[in-house]
């Protein structure tokens, strides 16, 4: 079972929830928890993992060899991305252009395209209690994160509940992250930035035809038409946690709500009850 | 020497950035403009765009903004012999249909496939507006929910924005950036006059400041820091200090927690001309530093 939590305008509390709810599960079950918001990973902070494994991933740009090349043209040609351009003599490449899809490798006539790997960042995996913990940490001036996250994603194993904490936004490292779980939790808060960014999110799950529910964070915040909007959308809402002062001191310093609040055990265990319910059944 | 010199006569840039969500870079923003003189307005948070709903925008212009291909596999003709589906390297393609959201436009399945089965197409990846708004024009976009190419939606809405500045007389833009640190962020960062980080005191807020800081030195931003609801937690506010010392980076203001600001909001409202509030003197002050600073 895969449990993305995502949201479309970042802040809301993706990494309080992804947390606590695995937090609340680990003594259940079998829990992995993915970190894919490689951009800025934070869920560490309050997972405390002891990091054991830690390797590179690594992107390909193309390599000319000069004494094969005979400046053809062919594989700026088939380059979607201009990543590649033959000027007489020579082959300007644009590294940063470059989507690693091989197929200058593959047409070039001359077998004269070799590749030069590049690290992006690095995935990192250990344990927090009894919590399978992963996480990807994009290294900083790196453009292109769905690489590291589809690296990280490899890592899933079908026979535990995974979590995955995903980037915010609806753009592609959101896709990357949330694609191919069986239900995504949309956390929001009752303003009309957290309305705007969800009416998105739940555009995106509904092209994706992933299950969906709405997690209302700082509800007594703002106003009632984030409620308004998921009643009218048929959009279940599965929780709705209030402002509380003492969680939120304990946010800043990396405190997780369960651990220190019991009922919080109870209300998150709640919550994978009623995803349970609502997720994509098991081998559909 | 102040930061702008180096621009010349040129139109100056001022980028606001967090690398984590939900710091407050739009309320900021959005309660910077009501200070402006002589500004465009640019928010290239393409795929979660809030800054028009504080800024009482009216869209004067919309224009498509296609920037991919994605392949279609026309059933017709697939012989289904698995050709596309095993040289494709975003895994787009299984059981001969294509997923459009992993597709990346390569065209590498279309030009191996012996039967000529595949087609490249066009698709809209997105929109962008010019709105007209009190305090100036604002220069936005919509993403298409799952899209890509975020980092060149952004470069047009800053082209655009440009344009703008020079046609009007113009002096400044100032750009509401996304969160994260990735192509969309770099694509706001690059060639700037500064950059304004919003960070608070929590040890996530602080990590991401750490990151994005880091983002800004490899592309030369000159940048500066500010701290949003800094009485949460004295001790990270603390930590945030040293680091600053540690990096040469100054920081140009500290606002309080202040529940004024989510009341503006629900009132589509930026807090600075909605309530003369603790958060909006501390921005005010924010804002002339930032102006003296940056010379806009």
């Amino acid at each position: 079972m895969i449990i993305a939590v995502a949201s479309g305008k970042g802040g809301t509390g993706k990494t309080t929830i992804a947390v606590n709810l695995a937090l609340a599960l680990e003594h259940e079950s079998n829990v992995q928890f993915f970190d894919c918001d490689v951009e800025a990973p934070n869920a560490y902070l309050f997972l405390k993992p002891q990091i054991i494994h830690s390797e590179p991933v690594k992107t390909a740009c193309p390599t000319i060899n000069g004494t094969r090349c005979t400046f053809c043209g062919k594989c700026a040609e088939v380059c979607a991305f201009h990543a590649l351009a033959v000027v007489k003599d020579r082959v300007l490449i644009f590294p940063e252009l470059c989507h690693d899809c091989g197929g200058c490798e593959l047409f070039c006539p001359q077998n004269a395209i070799g590749k030069k790997e590049h690290k992006i960042g690095l995935l990192e995996s250990g344990y927090a209690g009894n919590i399978a913990f992963f996480q990807g940490r994009l290294t900083p001036g790196e453009a292109f994160s769905p690489p590291l996250i589809r690296a990280l994603k490899r890592m899933v194993t079908d026979d535990s509940i995974v979590i995955v904490d995903a980037p915010p936004g609806t753009s592609c490292p959101v896709v990357e992250a949330i694609e191919g779980s069986d239900f995504c939790l949309l956390v929001t808060e009752p303003t009309p930035f957290g309305l705007h960014d969800l009416i998105l999110a739940v555009e995106l799950v509904q092209k994706l035809e992933l299950r969906a529910g709405v997690v209302v964070n700082r509800a007594d915040i703002g106003d009632n038409k984030v409620e308004a909007y998921c009643a009218k959308e048929g959009v279940p809402v599965l929780m709705r946690l209030p402002y509380d002062q003492e969680l939120a001191i304990n946010y800043t310093q990396g405190v997780p709500a369960v651990g220190v609040l019991p009922e919080y055990q109870q209300r998150f265990l709640q919550l994978y009850q009623d995803i349970k319910g609502l997720a994509r059944p098991l081998g559909d | 020497m102040h930061i702008g010199d180096k621009i010349g006569g040129d139109v100056k840039t001022l980028t606001v950035v967090s690398g984590k969500g939900g710091t407050g870079k739009t309320s900021i923003v959005g309660s910077f403009a009501p200070l402006t003189k002589n500004a465009v307005f640019a928010d290239c948070d393409v795929d979660a765009a809030d800054l028009s709903l504080i800024m009482d925008a009216e869209v004067k212009t919309t224009r498509e903004f296609k920037a991919s291909q994605k392949a279609f596999i026309d059933v017709a003709k697939c012989v289904q012999c698995g050709a596309c589906e095993d040289i494709c390297r975003y895994n787009a393609i299984r059981e001969y249909k294509v997923n459009s959201f992993l597709c990346e436009g390569c065209q590498v399945c279309s030009l191996v496939c012996p039967e000529g089965a595949i087609s490249m197409e066009d698709v809209r990846s997105g929109q962008l507006f010019v709105s007209d708004t009190p305090y100036g024009p604002l220069v936005h976009a919509r993403l298409e929910p799952g899209e890509e190419n975020s980092g060149k939606l952004v470069t047009l809405v800053r082209q655009t924005a440009e344009q703008i500045a020079r046609d009007k007389g113009r002096q400044y833009i100032l750009v509401d950036g996304p969160p994260g640190i990735g192509c969309p962020v770099i694509a706001s960062l690059t060639g700037v006059t500064a950059s304004l980080i919003v960070t608070e005191p929590t040890l996530s807020a602080i990590s991401d400041l750490e990151r994005v800081l880091s983002v800004c030195n490899h592309f030369n931003v000159p940048p500066f820091v500010c701290v949003n609801r800094c009485d949460l937690h004295e001790g990270n506010v603390r930590q945030i200090t040293e680091f600053c010392e540690r990096e040469g980076v100054e920081i140009l203001g500290m606002i309080p927690y202040d529940p004024n600001v989510t009341r503006a909001l629900v009132h589509n409202k930026p807090v600075v001309g909605y309530a003369e509030s603790a958060a909006s003197q501390h921005i005010r002050t924010l804002w002339d530093r930032l102006a003296e600073r940056a010379t806009l």
